[in-house]
């Protein structure tokens, strides 16, 4: 299958630490790539690095395979990929069609918003991903959903923005088990649609479940990747880590 | 979409109007009870109709600020300042309407200067348009030496008739207004300008990381009160025929009395036109109806107080501020 990024051997430093290390990554088409490290094991930088935020020091980025240079956030927007903020970057007190719009609202000549089309587009979108309680609709106010159902709006509205490969900084943080159940159903609808996830976590069970793929970062290196096949538990998973960071 | 939801929805969007629009009911009934002989006099409600059209071109842009999450006092001044450039060209022999077009003008680029400070130094909105509001007005009784100029000649100009004359026996004005209430309804909710001062009055991050440009909305709301201060200047001063350099001063609190009272809340993120005219016609009619109901002028204030605190506690029953 296709690759839509691949990070190629990147470093990036920052003064005389080295935050990445010739790390490797690659994502391809509709799979769901679980990132997973310590504190401080280069989780950020990757990521900041693959949405366009740092460019790397040294290495390639390759965008369905064609080598992009002066790699910098709008490209990457460009590329399709699309980040779900650790906050949401949400506006509550907001209906959920003007969140799913916001900034990139459709609009007819001189700015008046053409706002059925835009409830009609949120509709679908929301139910898309998989929103299904009759009591939230596109007028919805965001502030009134609960913390999965907010994640599930930021999604919606990476979706909106033509996102092949979405980035999902610790998405289940802060969230009950039934929270994070409904951020997974939204991100297996995703997945269905053939566009890719991202997924960095801190809580293995939660990264084991949702993912296909798994990739360990330890101080700036990728020090393991394994397929889900490869393993059968979470605990197995998380053995496997330890183990690795320990001789790494 | 279920019943439900509908009604939570319909809720969420009008509620804070549909409150100010029955404090106004309410209002209208206890005058009406109170003094129901001088309630039916025509001209009883013709003078609130001439007072009307400025608070409501003072109060509905600041619905606007307020709901960026920013506050202005100084459009107090920039009024008699606009209503100054306008009656002086006059006065000088200038076209009417060329004059007209350089006191809005005058009345945006205070605005854009007084947002432009704020956003850029990060000042206080409230702290900082005090200053100004004070120093305009020192301007002002300078550069007049307390001095007000009448401009009866406008009389003769196609601008009189047009902006303030009698239609039908009701003040031109009063139609100017409902074309201003009607263009910033959609203005405000129909257009990305009022859509994008929503979001960045409600969550300012979030907007800057989707792209929006927070300065220049909340720089571009403060240019807009700027104009409609302008606006109530110079209807002002055609009105009268006459400039006062302390013109303007009394309706500060007036029209900031009108804002909250109308339903918008003072944290930014919301707001309500329809509220707001409502919010107009309780001030208004508290001013004249206080008198028609036989009691003394010193009530006035009294009341005034009463029916914003009223107002805050009502809207507080409607919903805390979510986040």
């Amino acid at each position: 299958m296709e690759n839509i990024i691949k990070l190629n051997q990147v470093t990036k430093k920052f003064g005389g630490i080295t935050a990445l290390n010739k790390a490797s990554l690659h994502v391809k088409k509709g799979e769901v790539v679980g990132l997973i490290g310590d504190n401080g094991a280069g989780k950020s930088t990757l990521i900041k690095t693959l949405v366009g935020v740092y460019s790397p020091d040294e290495g390639e980025i390759l965008i369905r395979g064609n080598k992009i240079n002066s790699w910098n956030a709008l490209k990457a927007r460009e590329a399709g990929i699309e980040t779900v903020f650790q906050d949401r970057a949400l506006t509550p007190q907001q209906s959920i069609v003007k969140n799913i719009f916001m900034g990139k609202e459709l609009k007819y000549p001189f700015g008046f918003i053409k706002e059925k089309e835009q409830i009609n587009e949120a509709n679908r979108l929301i139910r898309e991903i998989g929103f299904t309680s009759k009591l939230i609709n596109a007028e919805s106010p965001v502030g009134n959903l609960s913390g999965g159902e907010r994640q599930g709006v930021a999604i919606a509205r990476a979706i909106y923005n033509n996102a092949e490969l979405i980035v999902l900084d610790e998405p289940t943080n802060n969230l009950s088990l039934n929270e994070t159940q409904k951020v997974f159903d939204f991100v297996l609808n995703v997945k269905k649609s053939n566009r890719s996830v991202l997924f960095i976590g801190h809580n293995i069970y939660h990264v084991y479940d949702i993912s296909d793929r798994f990739v360990i970062l330890d101080r700036g290196e990728v020090v393991h990747e394994l397929n889900k096949e490869d393993i059968s538990t979470p605990e197995e998973l998380m053995k496997i880590m330890r183990e690795t960071i320990i001789k790494h | 979409m279920s019943i439900k939801s509908f009604i939570n929805n319909m809720f969420h969007k009008n509620g804070r109007a549909l409150g100010s629009i029955g404090y106004f009911i309410l209002l209208m009934a206890i005058f009406f009870i109170g003094a129901p002989e001088a309630w039916i006099r025509p001209n009883l409600h013709q003078s609130v109709f001439v007072m009307m059209p400025t608070l409501i071109f003072l109060t509905i842009p600041l619905v606007f600020l307020v709901a960026s999450g920013e506050i202005d006092l100084s459009f107090a001044s920039t009024y008699a300042v606009a209503a100054y450039v306008f009656a002086l060209l006059v006065k000088n022999g200038v076209d009417p309407a060329i004059c007209f077009v350089a006191g809005v003008l005058t009345g945006a680029a205070i605005g854009a200067l007084v947002g432009t400070l704020i956003v850029v130094f990060r000042l206080s909105s409230l702290v900082a348009s005090l200053g100004v509001l004070f120093l305009l007005r020192g301007v002002i009784l300078l550069l007049t030496k307390s001095r007000s100029i009448t401009i009866m000649e406008v009389e003769n100009h196609w601008i009189y008739p047009l902006l303030v004359g009698k239609f039908y026996g009701f003040p031109m004005q009063i139609f100017w207004a409902a074309i201003f209430i009607i263009f910033c309804y959609y203005f405000f909710n129909k257009h990305v300008f009022g859509i994008h001062i929503q979001h960045v009055g409600d969550n300012s991050v979030s907007a800057e990381q989707m792209g929006i440009n927070v300065n220049a909305v909340k720089i571009k709301a403060f240019m807009f009160v700027g104009i409609g201060a302008a606006l109530g200047g110079i209807f002002t001063t055609l009105i009268t025929y006459t400039f006062f350099p302390t013109q303007g001063f009394g309706y500060l609190l007036l029209a900031l009395a009108a804002v909250f009272v109308g339903g918008t809340p003072y944290w930014g993120g919301l707001g309500t036109i329809v509220g707001a005219v409502f919010g107009v016609g309780v001030i208004a009619y508290m001013e004249v109806g206080i008198i028609a109901i036989g009691w003394s002028g010193e009530w006035r204030q009294f009341f005034n107080g009463l029916i914003i605190l009223l107002a805050l506690l009502g809207h507080r029953l409607h919903g805390e501020r979510v986040r």
